[in-house]
């Protein structure tokens, strides 16, 4: 073999390794190779209190992620958020009666959105809302009332 | 008290006119862009001295900065019972920080002071001032492909780093410590983003890349042709480059992560 040619092959391998690596940051390290967001369907969500809850965050039916939270704004008729949930269009036959929940995942975990499923025979579509929603759990709340029960029971 | 403040203005001068010397040429350079496309073996022959001969330092140091990663890693996520989230720190460190900018210093440190001193050899030995005699421009024939070299092999150089890092994490903390393998690679590939981290690093590697290049070449172009003046520029381009790439890694980090 030439002195040439083994320069171009060791160049080629070189540029070649380098692309690999960056397809492999692109597919196995990031999520482009996961999630297409493009195929989803959006409905929102009205909470009194998101809590810590922020876009990206999975929406999980059953446990299992069935779309994600595409963006959060602050309704200034109504005075609360509003959250509007991307679900995976494979994912069509939830009925419009759906409960959406803010859950924690662990103690201090990252919250995400949980959806219960109701009884309805219609199914949620394109722009649909959830009527029935929980708010999140805010832990300084949840103290601020134990305090101030056990002080109740402490008075009588 | 006079001596003192004209010296103080000659150094001002000084430094300003060797910015702009470097200024005019990068200028300089990029017009000998077509000329180099019409003698792609030049740019071949600098693809291989400054990209292929750095891939051995770049891929060891790339596995064992993952590796301690990793173990760092873990001993302090296992404190909080996270050891789940350990692929997320390899890889966010790796793909935004850790991977463009221990790559562009190493970088400097291999390419750029073999490219200042080859550069400056030449100068004092008056082969540059030969090419010119022979009506061959020198920027145009010797210093551009040098250049566009290191731009396209600093991304590629810093994509290797980050991959072998995740892969040294991996090798730790799953391999050897018993973090579940799924979960490493899920965690890491819901927590990464493509645009946000790998793509502002691909960015910055090649910010870095056009950065180290430009002082290596200005050095050796502008050395005194001595060979303790070919010294100094070698000296003056790790030093420099290792400045420009921590200072604008705090402004680009700053632009893109804000």
């Amino acid at each position: 073999m030439s002195k040439t040619t083994q320069l171009e092959i060791l160049v080629g391998a070189f540029m070649a390794a380098g692309f690999v690596a960056l397809f492999f940051l692109a597919m196995q390290v990031s999520n482009l190779g996961t999630v297409n967001s493009g195929d989803a369907y959006r409905i929102t969500a009205r909470f009194d209190n998101i809590g810590g809850l922020k876009a990206k965050a999975p929406v999980t039916l059953a446990g299992v992620e069935v779309g994600r939270v595409l963006d959060i704004y602050f309704d200034s008729k109504d005075f609360r958020a509003v959250a509007v949930l991307g679900i995976y269009s494979q994912y069509n036959q939830i009925p419009d009666d759906t409960f959406a929940k803010i859950l924690t995942a662990g103690l201090l975990g990252e919250q995400y959105v949980g959806l219960d499923p109701g009884g309805s025979e219609s199914v949620l579509k394109e722009g649909s809302e959830i009527a029935v929603t929980q708010s999140a759990l805010v832990l300084e709340e949840v103290i601020g009332q134990f305090i101030y029960g056990k002080a109740q029971e402490g008075a009588n | 008290m006079i001596t003192w403040l004209a010296t103080l203005g000659r150094a001002g001068l000084a430094s300003a006119a060797r910015l702009g010397r470097a200024n005019l040429l990068m200028l300089a350079m990029w017009g000998g862009l077509p000329a180099m496309l019409r003698r792609p073996r030049l740019l071949l022959d600098q693809m291989f001295s400054v990209g292929v001969l750095t891939v051995l330092i770049i891929a060891v140091s790339g596995i064992f900065v993952g590796m301690v990663l990793g173990l760092q890693g873990y001993y302090i996520l296992s404190r909080f019972g996270a050891e789940a989230t350990l692929g997320v720190m390899v890889a966010a460190s790796l793909v935004r920080e850790l991977g463009p900018v221990v790559t562009a210093l190493l970088f400097a440190g291999r390419a750029g002071s073999a490219l200042a001193a080859e550069i400056g050899l030449m100068k004092s030995t008056e082969q540059l001032s030969g090419l010119e005699m022979m009506a061959v421009n020198p920027q145009h024939r010797v210093l551009t492909p040098r250049l566009v070299a290191g731009i396209l092999s600093m991304p590629l150089l810093a994509a290797m780093f980050t991959t072998l890092g995740v892969y040294g994490g991996w090798f730790v903390g799953v391999g050897l410590l018993g973090v579940d393998d799924g979960t490493y690679w899920a965690q890491m590939q819901s927590q990464i983003d493509w645009h946000e981290d790998v793509l502002n690093g691909v960015i910055k590697s090649v910010v870095f890349g056009v950065v180290c290049t430009w002082i290596a070449i200005f050095q050796g172009y502008d050395c005194v042709p001595t060979s303790e003046g070919v010294s100094r520029a070698t000296t003056r381009t790790v030093v420099h480059s290792s400045l420009a790439v921590l200072g604008l890694d705090f402004v680009l980090t700053a632009l893109m992560f804000n």
